[in-house]
């Protein structure tokens, strides 16, 4: 008989395709499992319980927040909050990827920027945001302002940092070539350069929201008005896991949703990217 | 001295990275036209020697010239072949043989202008037999196509002087005599000043019109105790119709002698007798070093 791939054990195991969407889902059935399960065991002793809400709970709950007008401020709250938050996230991530492209790029490129800030940025890079926002609450009021600072801070030196590492490991022979075709030092930067770094920036970028969202949710639930952090911060006084169990699942599924476009985005607009 | 008005000069150079020396007084005079083959024993400084050639970096001494001038950083009246990373990964293939004429061109290019540029890069790309991969990135290709549309890439912006650096590294026999062939046509038709660098000797005596070997196994009176790095020490003047057939004896016992003469750690000439034979062949040597 001859020799065949193994299913699932080892080194040479190559899962067939049915096997491996059971394989993909089983943890979170299992997680849900449990969930299910511990939450129906309590409801047994206590229908009103509020710690793990049943299903139900969490469906009305939704309803109200996000289907239903405030009765204060007239407002779908889920939507606003939504809306804040994502605003808030995207200003602060693409605010870090345009300065950390061109800083990191000239980093790269030119070892007198380099000499300049390299140093600097790193650190810069080691501060840990979260100390610094009440500096930033202090200096910027605690308005919209400190909150996207917070997040540009976050999530700046990693982008810059990553872009002026990939582009010092460009072949030089690039930079040379391009300066025998006639081209000068801007458009060697600007238009040979650059272009093969934005996809790695977006995979920077892919890789920051994760610290975003910690940053925006630290900020958000130490000072605002509305938002998702906001939201699930002002829950927890109410013990309301209804709410907040949902709102976990909104922000999760928003930032399933960003990694998995940003990676479809550049699997088809970088072909050369990904098929190197 | 007669190789100062040559088109390209180089005098005196020598090039080190930190103490370990690799181009050892390097002197050279090369007059437009010529296509001068470079072979050497692996790590001699053939691709430094290129790179000099090229500005990507400056000699620790010594003086380049470029048709009556100091020689600078890289620009457009030298082009340059690598053995691989000439082409722009992001780029298709028409766009990277494009890419040099869309720069020089500048934004406000008339559509007269760039519909003409586009034909040109089409028909390069038809020469080098790659005009149906036009729409194709670098990653899609063989190493050979690859090596073709880099050469077409530096052809379209006919530089005065084209670099190459075992360009045709990769390609199997086939390929590789196609490739030759074409090169040489477009090397006459062009009337450019070529360096290739190549460890096939076959291909070196082929190709050139002058050969030069560069080598660090030779000897001097500076005494044992030196690093040397590599010299010319040797530079033949090639006559076209008698070498470009391998298959004659004279050819093979040529290669044997460049073989000897560079390649042969055991076989060190001295400085005062390397086999200098072009006549543009200069070497200034000091008395300390001419002692035997
Ligand atoms: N940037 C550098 N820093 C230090 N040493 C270097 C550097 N570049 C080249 N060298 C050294 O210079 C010598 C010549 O290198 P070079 O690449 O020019 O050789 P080569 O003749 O092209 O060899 P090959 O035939 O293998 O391509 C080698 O000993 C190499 O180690
Ligand atoms: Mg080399």
């Amino acid at each position: 008989m001859t020799w065949r791939n193994p299913h699932f054990l080892g080194f040479a195991a190559r899962p067939s395709k049915p096997l491996r969407v059971a394989l993909g889902s089983a943890l979170f059935v299992l997680c849900l499992a449990l969930y299910l399960t511990a939450s129906h065991l309590r409801h047994r002793d206590n229908p009103q319980d509020k710690i793990l809400p049943s299903f139900g709970q969490m469906a009305t709950a939704v309803y109200q927040m996000g289907f239903q007008r405030d009765t204060r401020t007239g407002e779908y709250l889920m939507l606003v909050d939504t809306a804040s938050s994502l605003r808030r996230l995207f200003i602060g991530v693409l605010l870090a990827a345009a300065l950390g492209l061109v800083l990191g790029l000239n980093m790269g490129l030119f070892p007198g920027v380099e000499a300049l800030t390299a140093v600097f940025v790193t650190v810069v890079s080691i501060i840990p945001p979260l100390a610094v926002l009440p500096i930033l609450f202090i200096a910027f009021g605690v308005d919209e302002f400190a909150k996207i600072m917070l997040i540009l801070i976050g999530t700046f030196p990693l982008i810059c940092r990553d872009i002026y590492l990939y582009t010092k490991k460009l072949p030089y022979e690039q930079v040379i070539k391009s300066l025998t075709l006639g081209a000068g030092a801007f458009t060697t930067a600007y238009r040979i350069v650059l272009p093969q770094v934005m996809p790695r920036l977006l995979e920077a970028m892919r890789l920051s929201f994760g610290a975003a969202w910690l940053f925006l949710i630290a900020a958000e639930a130490i000072a605002s008005t509305d938002g998702l952090g906001y939201r699930i911060f002002l829950m927890r006084r109410y013990l309301a896991m209804d709410v907040i169990i949902p709102y976990v699942f909104l922000i999760t599924a928003l930032g399933f949703a960003m990694d998995v476009s940003l990676k479809r985005f550049v699997l088809w607009r970088f072909r050369w990217y990904s098929g190197r | 001295m007669s190789h100062h008005d040559r088109f390209l000069a180089l005098e005196n150079v020598y090039k080190a990275y930190d103490a370990k020396v690799v181009l050892d007084d390097i002197d050279l005079a090369v007059s437009r036209g010529e296509f001068c083959t470079l072979v050497g024993p692996s790590g001699c400084g053939k691709s430094t020697l290129l790179r000099l050639l090229l500005g990507q970096e400056a000699p620790t001494a010594g003086a380049i010239m470029l048709d009556g001038a100091p020689l600078g950083y890289a620009d457009t009246r030298r082009g340059v072949v690598y053995q691989k990373y000439s082409l722009f990964p992001h780029l298709t293939v028409l766009d990277n043989v494009l890419l040099g004429k869309r720069i020089t061109a500048g934004a406000l290019a008339s559509r007269a202008v760039r519909s003409a540029m586009r034909d040109e890069a089409v028909e390069y790309l038809r020469r080098m037999g790659m005009a149906d991969h036009a729409g194709k990135y670098p990653h899609e290709l063989s190493g050979g196509m690859q090596q073709r549309v880099a050469i077409a890439q530096a052809l379209i912006m006919k530089p005065q002087v084209l670099l190459m650096d075992e360009p045709f590294g990769a390609l199997d026999p086939g390929t590789r005599e196609n490739m030759q062939v074409f090169i040489l046509e477009l090397w006459e038709e062009a009337g450019m000043t070529v360096f290739f660098v190549t460890h096939d000797l076959e291909e070196a005596v082929f190709l050139g019109t002058r050969l030069l070997v560069l080598s660090q196994y030779y000897t001097d009176g500076r005494g044992d105790g030196v690093q040397r790095g590599a010299r010319i020490v040797a530079d033949y003047q090639i006559k076209v119709a008698s070498t470009r057939s391998k298959e004659t004896a004279d050819f093979g016992a040529f290669i044997a002698q460049i073989r000897r003469e560079g390649f042969d750690p055991e076989c060190r000439r001295h400085v005062a007798d390397f086999n200098l034979r072009h006549p543009d062949s200069f070497h200034t040597v000091s008395a300390a070093e001419l002692q035997r």
